[in-house]
């Protein structure tokens, strides 16, 4: 990876300078909503990369990544409703709990492909989606209030806004780092063959369906943790968090940021909530406007907002 | 047993609604390679056209005809203005454009009939109970569905495998290029074919409107059943389509109205009560999985030499 000062670099640094500085500018000037809403995006932007990595280089359309996002938070929620409020046993359950749930999901749906593979995570999102509806203990189709934030003893204050961002924005960028090392590393390098030519790969000697389950409950953990840090943001969780237009909502961010490039997803979660949220504030009938954009960028603007920045580099 | 014969009914009713939804949705899929899931808004606009219509003309035939030509007209120029844009794309980007599609269909619903749902109400002479066998009697209006939606089932059939257009399709279905090379208007076909499922959609829709309030967001949970169909019964394949969405209603009827009683014989009466609505609406989901994982392209793969 050269990295040369191109557009693409420059505006990556200008958002990453930005995140790192957003609470220095909303403590002085008193704006707590930004605050609020970047720590939401932020989590959506985890989300998003990690649904990236099985997508863009993975080449694995998976259609049901929110039920991730509900793992994960249904996994804080229900431990704090049954009085465990300890972040150190809450989010290594979260994660375990996404990556149990990858394992199985992936081992099935992995046999297999395209449009059949799409329709398959759908199903088991919905699934898990019926199930959390069915949780009568746990608030059922209202869902859960969180009371208490995870505690994680003196280290740091879930109910502190500006240390709660920056535990969001450290999870989001160690996020980011850990798929560029595995994309870049060998077993990366396998997935995006896989993605490229499957049967090629099969045929030099990789057992295939190995490496993407592998890269399949990477992806789940990953996103399971963002669950969990959403859970913590809203203090609520919901079986809506997994409802399939919420997958389709990661999808969109992914593909609008550009698929397979590293930053594109956060490019991609940013534009997408901040275009909602901006128009919601102009119309109540913000998806009217919302809809056909998404259509003029599918027809004219392939690649996301990486591919305007420029050609496609990998890794 | 009556309830046993009521609600096998209904589960043929639904299932049958089901495959009209279904049908388009795999015709669009298995000849035109479009991942289409603005389906379901088609099929919320046929159900609010005909609750508009009908109000206006004070007559429901009438005004379900009508609705059903808006519902085809909408789909052809919904196919004209920006769908035959996206056909040589891959199917992620069918996905995120028809995604689009529903955002704009659902707000531009409530901008116009409002947030709160309409009724269709029905003609007095579809209310009278119909006796169908001595002393079982079924509701004239799901009746009336199930008569509907058969004979549409066969004139698909007949259209599809007796005519001339009917053969351009499944030819279409086979090869694309070839019936390009051979001379025959592909983008009529396509359009045509786009048309023809967005009626089919705008019929479930209509019929299924007098049963259920007509709604914003109607179209996106029974879209997911109709994908589920189409991948069970395999992508392309009207048999299948049709065989998959008989099963699939029933399964879902049936496990909704007996699950509950079930579950009670095994478990305690309020562990019972809680579990089996999520169960009984797992269990499509869990069919289909189960298709899946043992025939990976479905029941009947359509369009394999």
């Amino acid at each position: 990876m050269k990295a040369s000062l191109n557009a693409r670099t420059i505006i990556v640094a200008l958002v990453v300078a930005g995140l790192l500085l957003l609470p220095v500018y909303t403590t002085l000037s008193g704006n707590m909503f930004g605050l609020t809403l970047f720590t939401r995006i932020i989590i959506y932007a985890q989300a998003a990369a990690s649904l990236n990595l099985i997508m863009g280089y993975g080449g694995m359309m998976s259609f049901g990544h929110a039920a991730y996002l509900g793992i994960g938070g249904y996994a804080v929620g229900i431990l704090a409703h049954e009085g465990i409020g300890s972040g150190f046993i809450q989010w290594p359950v979260a994660l375990a709990a996404s990556a149990l749930f990858a394992l199985v999901i992936g081992a099935l749906s992995l046999r297999t492909r395209g449009v059949y593979f799409i329709m398959i995570t759908l199903a088991f999102a919905q699934m898990a989606y019926y199930v959390a509806s069915g949780l009568a203990r746990y608030g059922g189709d209202d869902g859960l209030t969180i009371y208490k934030r995870s505690d994680f003893g003196g280290l740091i204050d879930l109910s502190n806004r500006v240390q709660f961002y920056y535990l969001c924005l450290f999870c989001l960028f160690g996020g980011i780092y850990l798929i560029w090392r595995i994309v870049n590393s060998r077993f990366g390098m396998v997935v995006q063959g896989l993605r490229s030519n499957e049967r090629r790969m099969q045929a030099i000697g990789f057992p295939v369906n190995r490496y993407k389950l592998v890269c399949f409950v990477i992806s789940g953990t990953i996103c399971g943790l963002a669950g969990a840090l959403l859970a913590n943001n809203t203090d609520f969780v919901s079986p809506a968090t997994m409802y399939w237009t919420r997958s389709g909502d990661l999808m969109v961010m992914v593909i609008l940021g550009g698929m397979g490039s590293l930053f594109g997803p956060v490019l991609g979660t940013i534009a997408f909530l901040l275009l909602e949220e901006a128009l919601s504030q102009f119309t109540e009938y913000w998806a009217l406007i919302m809809g056909p954009l998404l259509l003029l960028i599918v027809l004219f603007a392939r690649g996301g907002i990486d591919g305007m920045l420029g050609r496609a580099r990998r890794g | 047993m009556l309830l046993v014969v009521e609600q096998f009914l209904n589960g043929l009713q639904f299932g049958l609604l089901l495959f009209l939804l279904a049908a388009g949705l795999t015709l669009v899929f298995g000849i035109m390679d479009f991942v289409n899931l603005a389906h379901g808004s088609l099929y919320m606009m046929g159900a609010y056209f005909a609750a508009t219509f009908v109000a206006w003309t004070g007559n429901f035939v009438l005004g379900c005809v009508l609705a059903l030509g808006a519902t085809l007209l909408l789909g052809i120029l919904l196919e004209f203005v920006a769908l035959r844009h996206l056909y040589n794309r891959d199917h992620l980007d069918h996905v995120l454009a028809t995604f689009g599609l529903i955002l704009f269909f659902n707000d531009a619903v409530r901008l116009i009939w409002g947030p709160a749902g309409l009724a269709l109400p029905l003609p007095p002479w579809l209310t009278v109970p119909f006796q169908i066998m001595p002393g079982v009697y079924y509701p004239a209006y799901r009746l009336a569905i199930i008569v509907v939606a058969l004979l549409v089932a066969l004139l698909l059939y007949l259209v599809v495998m007796r005519t001339r257009i009917g053969m351009l399709i499944r030819a279409g279905a086979s090869n694309r290029e070839m019936i390009g090379a051979l001379g025959i208007n592909i983008k009529l076909l396509y359009t045509l074919v786009f048309g023809l499922g967005a009626a089919l959609a705008g019929l479930a829709g209509l019929m299924q409107a007098p049963i259920l309030t007509v709604q914003i967001g109607m179209g996106e949970n029974i879209l997911i059943l109709a994908f589920v169909i189409i991948v069970i019964g395999g992508i392309g394949s009207i048999r299948g389509a049709f065989l998959a969405a008989i099963f699939v209603g029933m399964i879902d009827t049936l496990g909704r109205a007996f699950l509950p009683d079930l579950l009670r014989q095994v478990l305690s009466s309020a562990a019972a009560s809680t579990a089996a609505p999520a169960l009984s609406s797992m269990l499509i989901y869990l069919l289909m999985a189960i298709v899946l994982v043992v025939r990976p392209e479905g029941l009947f793969p359509a369009g394999r030499p």
